[in-house]
């Protein structure tokens, strides 16, 4: 093969990402990104220019060898590119599809600074499904250390952990709350952004591989981490940002308010969607008005699965501007795409009722922007006297989560800060507690599946540490 | 997957299962409940923990059929297995040598107040039970709380069986007939719930009522199960179930419950076809 010079490689414009038709896809479920086909992979993959010290791996929380393995993959090893990319990512389908690129490797990307950035997360997930469908997973059989360890909660955190510690010898039990295995990735993030079966065919390798899954066992109740401690040589406590904040405002307990939690758990881990075939019902949204509160990725996959659920009005309502709306940038625009209404600079003060205590509207206090703050970003300050009644059917709210208190509470030992998330020593995960690690969303509050699956990492590294020398905990 | 050791029916409609659950029946503790989901398609609902074995790792537990999950539940038998159970879930009961207790169950809510009525007992309370139901055959476990109450009243809306009239007006006879009573438990449909508050309210005896709101995961992850209690947002799975009964928002609690009348109307109607239901029993039998 011909060495393209740079030149010529930074002349090829970023290919998109095939696309399920707006109108179309507002009337299924299945996944809005279609894939790169294997001719526009390898041409996209043709525009790095594998620069010398490459911004965009110091992008990558957990420092992805990017240039490496769009390499491989120009020259069209598949193979030796999906090895590369799944020596620091264990789940690169999962973040080629959700990582906030924008944001971090792709945000850095030499060529980003001219133009537009290499696709890193389109490659990365090309690379990840082409692993699934054609690789061949090639587990050299494990030297077994005789050691076994606990792992609680099967989000990204505890499974990049669990995958982890078996491949450096250790037996590994996961112990999730739930009936199904994926933390977010399976009762959170909607199929149409991440399907099932790919998060079911990470865990379906790892459960061949050898890690034992233990669903419908919530920790602290069925179980405490002491009772763990005494089976197992160490715990990882990866339980997540699972408590969802309502807004504090009169009305909330009305029928047709949900928080985003619970409504997405309806639709994606009960399958809603497939009421009466499937036992678990949610709103009828059909026809009617809803209304998503937040801004973040939980308020795109609310409104946009609202829209799914056939919803006449799809509104999303912001305190702030569309600048600082923290979803990804993609998710903004595919939101708009399918007709989703933005209200910025709006906040609920009062939802209110019909007799039957169903929800009939909210009354929303405008906003403008003030002056700059410190940090220089004008604040959003309420216009006297604005306010504003919306007709509403359904509201959810996507304010954020907090850490759920059921192993806190059951651990008095394990040392949490104010808002309950648990104290751990940055470099280890190394808890209060002795034999206790933690990491994701539970130590750092809701982040990114990325920096889940990084501690996770992190603390299957220090687990196996412990368990070679267990006198290192001081 | 949880094998169904024992069925039995109680009453019309009114079922008790033993179910293979090893470790809960280790765990659990009076007033806590399991949550859990009996097929593939199935709904996740919570049911109490009404006993359990250590000896054979089983827990016991009593559902009325008044839905699509519930009536589904009824038609199974010895042998069956449910798919997912998950707990013990919720705070325990307070349970404390109060002195004079009466514990009050309506319908189901006797089968909800049964452990707790069992562990008063044992903490050395003189327990009173009263136990309503519209008709004779909706008074159950008549048998099970004479074992473990010094005195035991069945009443019955239409005179069929025990004292004529509702729950609410044998207590007050207690009340009338100079009892001094030191705690009231009350479990049963919220407006019975409602109604025994504001009689214990106006005589001052503390009482608690346990909430049935609807559930989904019993973690307090998804809020679902939020209520008012003394003006404040309750997620009644992890914070309750048993509150101050003279606390709690009844009205508000009642309307959340009639989420999905509709669909539930509509799930029923898929259920009693009669193919759908054969369909699914097999399913649930050859899942094993
Ligand atoms: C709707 C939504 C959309 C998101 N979109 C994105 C996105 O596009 N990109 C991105 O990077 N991030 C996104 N995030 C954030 C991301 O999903 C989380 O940061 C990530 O999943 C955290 O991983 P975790 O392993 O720490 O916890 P989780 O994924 O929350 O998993 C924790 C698991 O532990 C279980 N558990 C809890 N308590 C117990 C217990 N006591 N015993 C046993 N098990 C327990 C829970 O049931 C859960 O399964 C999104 C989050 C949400 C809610
Ligand atoms: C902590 C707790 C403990 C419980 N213990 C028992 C028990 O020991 N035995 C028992 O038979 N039932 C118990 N319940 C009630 C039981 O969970 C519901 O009857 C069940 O979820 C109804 O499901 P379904 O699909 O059969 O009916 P659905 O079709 O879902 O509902 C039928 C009717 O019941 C109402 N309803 C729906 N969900 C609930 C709910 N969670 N609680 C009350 N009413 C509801 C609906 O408004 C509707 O009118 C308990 C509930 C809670 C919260
Ligand atoms: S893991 Fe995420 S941030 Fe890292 S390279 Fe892949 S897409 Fe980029
Ligand atoms: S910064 Fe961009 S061009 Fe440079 S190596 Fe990384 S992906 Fe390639
Ligand atoms: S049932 Fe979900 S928070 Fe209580």
């Amino acid at each position: 093969m011909s060495e393209l010079p740079i030149k010529d490689r930074m002349k090829i414009p970023r290919h998109h990402m095939i696309e399920q038709d707006a109108k179309q896809r507002t009337a299924n479920f299945k996944e809005v990104n279609l894939g790169y086909t294997k001719e526009m992979a390898l041409a996209e993959a043709m525009r790095c220019i594998q620069c010398k010290n490459p911004p965009c791996v110091a992008g990558c929380p957990v420092f992805v060898k990017i240039p490496e393995f769009i390499r491989k993959l120009e020259t069209g090893d598949l193979a030796e590119a999906a090895t590369i990319l799944k020596m620091d990512n264990t789940l690169p389908a999962v973040c080629g599809r959700v990582c906030p690129q924008e944001e971090q490797c792709e945000r850095v990307c030499t060529l980003g600074k001219k133009g537009e950035a290499v696709a890193v997360g389109y490659l990365e997930r090309f690379v990840a499904d082409w692993l699934r469908d054609y690789g061949k997973e090639t587990a050299p059989a494990p030297v077994k250390s005789g050691k076994k360890v606990a792992i609680v909660g099967s989000g990204p955190a505890g499974l990049s952990c669990a995958g982890d510690l078996l491949r450096m010898g250790h037996a590994v039990t996961v112990f999730e709350a739930l009936h199904e295995i994926g933390g977010v990735l399976m009762y959170g993030i909607p199929e149409f952004r991440l399907p099932k079966a790919i998060v079911q065919a990470e865990v379906e390798a790892l459960r061949k591989a050898g890690v034992e899954f233990v669903t419908d066992y919530v920790i602290g109740l069925t179980e405490t981490v002491d009772e763990l401690l005494q089976k197992f040589a160490a715990v990882f406590v990866g339980v997540g940002a699972g408590l969802p904040y309502f807004l504090n405002i009169p009305g909330e307990q009305l029928v047709g308010v949900y928080s985003a939690n619970e409504f997405l758990t309806r639709v994606n881990l009960m399958k809603a969607y497939e009421f009466p075939k499937c036992d678990t019902p949610v709103f009828e949204v059909k026809g009617k008005q809803v209304a998503v509160f937040g801004g973040g990725n939980t308020a795109m996959d609310a409104v946009r699965t609202s829209c799914r659920l056939g919803a006449a009005r799809a509104m999303i309502i912001y305190r702030r501007t569309e600048k600082e709306l923290p979803a990804r940038i993609e998710e903004v625009k595919h939101a708009k795409e399918e007709g989703i209404e933005f209200i910025f600079l709006a906040a609920p003060v009062e939802f209110t009722g019909h007799d039957n205590g169903w929800l009939k509207s909210v009354t929303v206090q405008k906003m403008e922007l003030g002056e700059p703050d410190a940090s220089g970003r004008r604040k959003p300050v309420p216009i006297p006297g604005a306010l504003e009644t919306i007709p509403l059917d359904a509201a959810i709210i996507a304010i954020g989560n907090g850490s759920n208190p059921i192993i806190s509470k059951t651990t008095p030992d394990l040392k949490v800060n104010k808002w309950g998330n648990i104290l751990v020593d940055e470099k280890s995960m190394k808890s209060s507690k002795k034999g206790v690690f933690a990491g994701g969303d539970i130590v750092t509050g809701g982040a990114t599946v990325i920096l889940a699956m990084g501690a996770g990492r992190k603390a299957a590294q220090a687990i196996d540490e412990y368990l070679k020398k267990p006198e290192i905990w001081s | 997957m949880n094998k169904i050791i024992e069925a039995r029916n109680l009453a019309p409609d009114v079922k008790l299962f033993k179910i293979a659950a090893p470790q809960i029946a280790n765990k659990r503790q009076a007033g806590q409940f399991v949550i859990l989901r009996v097929h593939k398609e199935g709904e996740r609902i919570p049911l109490t923990i009404a006993d359990s074995n250590v000896q054979d790792g089983s827990i016991t537990i009593i559902v009325q059929g008044i839905g699509k999950t519930t009536k589904y539940m009824n038609t199974l038998q010895a042998g069956d297995s449910i798919m997912d159970v998950v707990g013990p879930l919720g705070k325990p009961s307070h349970i404390a040598c109060f002195g004079t207790v009466v514990v009050i169950g309506g319908g189901v809510g006797t089968a909800i107040a049964f452990p707790t009525a069992k562990a008063l007992k044992q903490a050395g309370n003189h327990v009173v039970s009263i136990i309503g139901g519209r008709t004779k055959q909706l008074v159950i476990l008549e048998e099970e709380l004479r074992a473990v109450s010094d005195e035991v009243y069945p009443t019955t809306d239409d005179g069929s069986y025990g004292y004529q009239g509702m729950v609410t007006h044998k207590l007050q006879d207690l009340i009338k007939a100079g009892r001094k009573l030191d705690f009231v438990l009350a479990i049963g449909p919220i407006p019975m719930m409602a109604a025994v508050s504001e009689v214990t309210k106006q005589h001052h005896i503390k009482t608690t009522v346990s909430l049935n709101p609807i559930m989904v995961d019993g973690t307090g992850m998804c809020g679902g199960c939020r209520a008012v209690v003394d003006g404040k947002t309750v997620f009644v799975c992890v914070d309750g179930p048993e509150f101050d009964a003279h606390q709690v928002d009844y009205a508000s609690l009642a309307k959340r419950n009639r989420s999905y009348l509709l669909q539930e109307k509509t799930a029923v109607e898929e259920f009693c076809k009669l193919d759908a239901m054969i369909k699914e029993k097999e399913y649930v039998r050859t899942a094993h």
